[in-house]
């Protein structure tokens, strides 16, 4: 019944229903794409070569287990997709600017339909997802006072497995198609029935390969933080960013094998034919709106949570004061967290559950606004009678708690049921949700990646480009998304490709000058990664503590080395580092001794890249390689489990030199 | 690193200098655990829509026609029996006997196998009977709930056996004590589970 | 009244410029939700302002730049702890207590009991039913009252309550007219309602605000508000335009995808077609859910149950290759034999007491 543009081929043994008619050579945008990403990946891929970076490359990072790394390359990552995700945005932003009047703008149905999903699902699993995940690698341990995290290699196969999800997405663009649902994929739409052809198996398999590492990575980090704190470190001495990360980590263990079940029906439904989602033969499309609603609500607090982390850091270091009300901020997270599972059916009173089950989640969902709003209040006493740097971190950090509390306040809104009957899948929707992700979360791993920059690498961010880059980008944001709000307020839906009302194209124009100017302040961020790399022995920061800090991970040098701490600390109070210093704290300079490290491996990336092949095998129904892949998993995995060798000494001598070397930049920094 | 060491008060100490001998693995038993937790929720999840799908026949067969008791009676006592086994490997394995151990290994397996094989006949069967996934909702949940479980203790056999290769290779040392462990951790659980199968899939289904 | 006015007048400078039909629609129900959405919003702004300003204020007050008073371990107060937990938690009281109430009165499913700001629905008034079915990519109207049906169009007289049945020949969609009342999910093999009542006589715009494939963006219509006369008049254009009648046959042409459809309707509808599109069994020989619910409420057919499927060629196989099928209603024995001929049957049972079928035909086990 569905219209397709690429009709559903005959399978064939050997490429199942892989065919030339599967690349988009009739879409001029993809193919001029395609030649920039061929180009750029062919230079770069010579690059390397002519640099022989390839045997660093694989022996210091993609092999590597050290938190710290994969920290990093999880935001390396979040920042491809970044750019991916946003070019996305441009699009949708131009064709509704462009398609009134009569004109159906620049994209077919089947392009922009791909288009608006691609962008949801970027954005969250490979965007905003890898960006939090490496944000607490690379700083929860630090702040705990630990070595690594509890599963090293687990980390590295996490990442990895999260790569594959975001390489089977991506190749999605330029053999075959991406799902046309919307990113949550709704059945019977998401069905086979409507949707024959590969999109909606991209998306499942993307996502379930992400998925895997996914939850695995939650399982570590909750592991680590419980189990892997330095000495005197109480729960209630927790910094708050791995407090956050904790709750977003459980959530995760929480939450996401929920995802994959539910996917899994999904699949079996297009794959052999069972009726979980679909209209006939029993099966009931609204349990997978339910089930994956389970999941997409706290997912939502699963990336705002560590936010929220980010900013209680920053406040409390740029005001030089402690955070105000520690243990209320503590209570609120635990809150946060426990109602956010409460709450799912919020993204569906429309669908007719009823009065007395509607006003429940509604009120529920209200009522997650009391704890939010107590952390706000703690934020901003943690700035009264303070001393305030206006650092690029403290201002991205003012900016989403004037951000914030408009778009907390729409989203209760929405909670309101009759008001969301009215506003339900409106723009005025779509306003709401990148009012609190943009403002919330990514304002808030900007102030993480300014604030915590040259922890990683050892020297600061160059500010002038990061101004610019910060004004854009939140004077684009309310250019964009406040168009959006009257828009939903004037009855517009979302997800339309053409419009009628000419009335409506001046707010469109507007968004759209929006995302240009948002498009400035990603380019500028760019710029100043660049300009900064370029400045590095200006901007090197030969302290370890740049910003007088407060926690642990300032209190090793810049960047940290392997084993982060010669000796582990131990804890006194909320704020150690800070504790430590104002206690007259000494560095040892001597007795070091062997440090007991993990060593790296490529199992992670054998068994990610095999998954990331049984994935696309099962797109393009080839079947054979399919289970071959799979049998090799299996396989890789056995392997792995016979080496018993996976850990090694760092000798004393070498951790001697390091820490020498560090003493020789302390004095020539003093 | 998360024994509780004794902190005085004062300035003087902020850092461990007598290392404790960082045990490899140490939080191996806790994170297997989480991951249990987290499969439970996946069976949750297939619990529940067998919850809701259950009585949606499509006018097809339901619970009374297809589930013979006799068969899921010898498939339950099959994996009660494996578990006894299980503990009798850990037993084995705590007095340090490693013939022993994997004699118990070796049968815990072996009715496991029993399992999934009478699982399997009974899978053959309705299907042959045309009773398969895609006949009704209720099928689809059933199939999908009891062979996701059958799947877990495939995949245990199969861990079993790797562990098998391996106690014979390395012997009892530590890292293999806390894989036994944790696999013994698995297949109680899906013993566990497998009664909740049995208590709302089999019984009730008949029942009702 | 008066609260509505002055809400409406506290809107008024945002509503400049443009129109927004949200905050000034044409229906009562609209406009109860509209007044909800800003009694809340005013609520909450209670306490957004002052978060807003404080920010503002402290974050120029304390700059380090202008030496205010520092207190660098000030980091506990509990009144003050105190306050910023309540304050909220007695806002959200409020706007939890007026939602409990909102949603009660304003759920789609309940019958209306005024068609305005007092004014009771009057005691010999029916509501006008309108059965809405989202076909891909467009909206069929169905009137039973009149045996109308219309495409992409749709009108009621005002101040008349009006009753929508709704559901879906495919997939999810929305059905949503601004100015009218919030909006409803429209599925398959589901029935939902909406009651709503339109005031003020107009043209307005109706679309699908759930996404649903490639010609959604042009799943639009027009809806009437039109004085008692008018309409009448609308539904005798309707009939004469009238494009046939529209029975099962005709419905399963019209239910094919299609985009961007201009208005037609239908003079003679089959009684029992919506019925059996929420039931799925337009198609000949299909086993209706309702049905298949009684069915399955007894336990299911037994092996019979899986005898009575038929492929289904119109549909997508699977990717493993299961050949989708539909459920055939179960058929007299006569019937049987006329499908299968007398050798290919073979009475097991004797015939089980016959169940109330709505179907009309006694279940017969194969």
């Amino acid at each position: 019944m569905a219209i397709e543009t690429v009709a559903t081929p005959e399978t064939s043994f050997l490429l199942g229903r892989l065919t030339w008619a599967a690349l988009p050579l009739h879409e001029p945008i993809l193919v001029a794409t395609f030649a920039v990403v061929a180009i750029g990946g062919l230079a770069l891929v010579g690059a390397l070569s002519y640099f022989r970076l390839w045997g660093y490359l694989w022996h210091e990072w993609f092999t590597s287990v050290d938190h710290k790394k994969i920290g990093i390359m999880y935001m390396v990552l979040g920042l491809v997709m970044l750019l991916r995700g946003f070019a996305d945005a441009v699009m949708m932003r131009l064709q509704q600017a462009w398609a009134f009047n009569g004109s159906e703008g620049y994209l077919n149905a089947h392009h922009y339909d791909q288009v608006f999903t691609a962008h949801g699902v970027i954005m969250i699993f490979f965007v905003a997802m890898p960006f939090v995940t490496g944000m607490m690698n690379l700083v929860m341990p630090l702040q705990i006072g630990a070595r690594d995290v509890a599963f090293p290699f687990l980390n590295n196969f996490s990442f990895w497995m999260t790569a594959g999800g975001a390489v089977i997405v991506m190749a999605s663009l330029f053999v075959g198609e991406f799902a046309q649902t919307g990113w949550l994929a709704y059945p019977p739409l998401s069905g086979i029935d409507a949707s024959p052809y590969v999109g909606v198996d991209y998306y499942i398999w993307g996502l379930q390969v992400a998925g895997v590492g996914t939850t695995l990575s939650g399982i570590n980090l909750v592991v680590t933080i419980v189990k892997m704190r330095c000495p005197g470190m109480t729960m209630m001495r927790m910094p708050v960013f791995t407090w956050t990360a904790l709750c977003a980590n459980i959530l995760i263990v929480a939450i996401f094998p929920v995802l994959t079940a539910t996917l899994v029906l999904l699949a079996l439904d297009r794959y052999i034919g069972t009726n979980f989602f679909t209209a006939d033969n029993g099966g009931n499309p609204m349990m997978f709106v339910n089930l994956i609603w389970i999941w997409g609500h706290p997912e939502v607090y699963v990336l705002v949570l560590p936010a929220f982390g980010i900013f209680s850091e920053v406040t409390a270091t740029y005001c030089r004061k402690p955070l105000f009300g520690y243990s209320s901020m503590v209570y609120a997270t635990v809150c946060i967290t426990v109602l956010s599972y409460i709450v799912w059916l919020h993204h569906f009173f429309t669908m007719g559950a009823g009065a007395s089950v509607n006003s429940f989640f509604g009120i529920a969902s209200m009522i997650i606004s009391i704890p939010t709003g107590a952390k706000l209040f703690n934020w901003l006493f943690t700035m009264y009678h303070g001393r305030i740097r206006y650092e690029l971190p403290m201002m991205w950090t003012v900016a989403f708690m004037l951000t914030f509390a408009i778009g907390g306040m729409t989203g209760v809104m929405l909670a309101v049921p009759p008001a969301d009957f009215v506003l339900h899948n409106s723009l005025f929707l779509v306003a709401h949700f990148h009012n609190v992700i943009i403002g919330g979360v990514l304002f808030g791993l900007f102030a993480g990646i300014y604030y915590w920059w040259p922890k990683a690498f050892g020297f600061r961010l160059e500010p002038f480009w990061g101004k610019v880059s910060f004004w854009c980008w939140v004077a684009g944001f309310w250019v964009a998304f406040t168009p959006l709000y009257v828009l939903g307020l004037m009855g517009v839906t979302r997800r339309m490709r053409v419009f009628d009302d000419p009335d409506l194209q001046i707010w469109f124009l507007i968004a759209a000058l929006g995302a240009a100017l948002v498009a400035i302040g990603v380019a500028a961020f760019l710029v100043q990664i660049a300009v900064s790399i370029w400045k590095r022995d200006e901007l090197r920061d030969t302290t370890g503590d740049p910003w007088d800090g407060r926690t642990l991970e300032w209190a090793t040098s810049s960047p940290p080395p392997a084993y982060n701490f010669a000796f582990t600390p131990v804890v006194h109070g909320i704020d150690a580092w800070w504790d430590m210093k104002s206690r007259g704290y000494v560095r040892p300079l001597e007795g070091f001794r062997p440090i007991h490290m993990p060593k790296s491996t490529g199992s992670g990336v054998i068994l990610a890249g095999l998954s990331t092949v049984c994935a696309m095998a099962l797109i393009w129904y080839i079947w054979w390689l399919a289970a071959l892949a799979f049998a090799g998993v299996v396989a890789t995995a056995i392997w792995h489990t016979f080496n018993y060798d996976r850990d090694f000494d760092i000798p004393a001598a070498e951790v001697t030199a390091v820490e020498a070397a560090r003493t020789r930049l302390l004095t020539r920094g003093a | 690193m998360s024994a509780p060491t004794h902190v005085p008060d004062g300035p003087a100490q902020f850092h461990v200098f007598e290392e404790e001998h960082h045990e490899a693995g140490g939080s191996t038993h806790l994170g297997f655990w989480i991951y249990l937790m987290s499969d439970c929720l996946i069976f949750a999840v297939l619990f529940a829509t067998y919850g809701v799908l259950g009585s949606s026949l499509a006018g097809g067969p339901g619970p009374r026609d297809l589930f013979s008791l006799p068969l899921v009676a010898l498939n339950t006592t099959l994996l009660l029996i494996s578990s006894i086994t299980y503990g009798f490997a850990m037993l084995a394995m705590y007095e340090g006997d490693q013939k022993g151990t994997l004699k118990w290994l070796a049968i815990t397996g072996a009715f496991g196998a029993g399992f999934i094989a009478v699982e399997l006949y009974e899978f053959a069967h309705m299907i042959h009977e045309g009773a398969g996934p895609q006949r009704s909702a209720f099928l689809s949940a059933f199939f999908a709930l009891v062979g996701t479980h059958g799947l877990h203790v495939t995949f245990g056999i199969v861990w079993l056996t790797t562990l098998m290769v391996q106690v014979r290779r390395r012997g009892l040392i530590a890292a293999n004590q806390r894989r036994i462990s944790c696999l013994s951790l698995f297949w109680h659980f899906l013993d566990l589970v497998w009664i909740g199968v049995f208590t709302f899939v089999y019984l009730l289904g008949v029942l009702r | 009244m008066q609260r509505t006015t002055l809400l409406a007048l506290l809107a008024a400078p945002i509503l400049a410029g443009c129109d927004m039909v949200v905050l000034s629609p044409s229906g009562h129900i609209a406009a109860r939700q509209r007044d909800l959405l800003i009694s809340s919003t005013l609520l909450m702004l209670v306490i957004v302002i002052p978060v807003m300003v404080l920010t503002a204020f402290f974050a120029w007050r304390y700059s380090a730049r202008r030496g205010a008073r520092y207190e660098p371990n000030w980091s506990h107060s509990t009144g003050l702890e105190l306050l910023i937990w309540t304050a909220p938690l007695m806002i959200i009281i409020c706007i939890g207590a007026i939602t409990w109430v909102g949603t009660h009165l304003l759920d789609p499913f309940r019958p209306l009991e005024h068609i305005g700001e007092r004014r009771p629905v009057p005691a010999n008034e029916t509501p006008l039913e309108i059965e809405v079915v989202a076909l891909d990519w467009k909206w069929l109207f169905i009137y039973p009252e009149y045996g109308v049906a219309t495409v992409n169009d749709a009108a009621a007289p005002i101040d008349r309550p009006i009753r929508f049945k709704l559901t879906a020949s495919s997939v999810m969609n929305a059905f949503y007219v601004p100015a009218l009342a919030g909006m409803i999910y429209a599925m398959p093999a589901m029935e939902s309602q909406l009651n709503a009542v339109i005031n003020v006589p107009g043209d307005y715009e109706g679309f699908s605000s759930n996404y649903s494939g490639a010609g959604f963006s042009g799943m639009r219509f027009r809806f009437h508000g039109m004085a008692r006369a008018d309409f009448d008049v609308w539904l005798a254009k309707a009939r004469i335009d009238g494009g046939g009648a529209l029975d099962r046959a005709r419905y399963l042409e019209l239910a094919k995808p299609s985009e961007n459809v201009a208005p037609m309707s239908f003079d003679d509808v089959d009684p029992d077609l919506f019925r059996r599109i929420v039931s799925r069994c337009v198609e000949e020989g299909r086993m209706c859910t309702d049905e298949m619910a009684m069915l399955d409420a007894r336990g299911g057919t037994g092996f019979a149950g899986t005898l009575n499927t038929v492929p289904d060629a119109t549909r997508q196989a699977s990717a493993l290759g299961h050949v989708p099928f539909y459920v055939r209603s179960f058929c007299t024995v006569a019937d049987a034999e006329a499908d299968y001929g007398k050798q290919g049957l073979v009475l097991l049972d004797p015939p089980p007491p016959a169940a109330p079928a709505t179907d009309g035909d006694a279940k017969e086990t194969l």
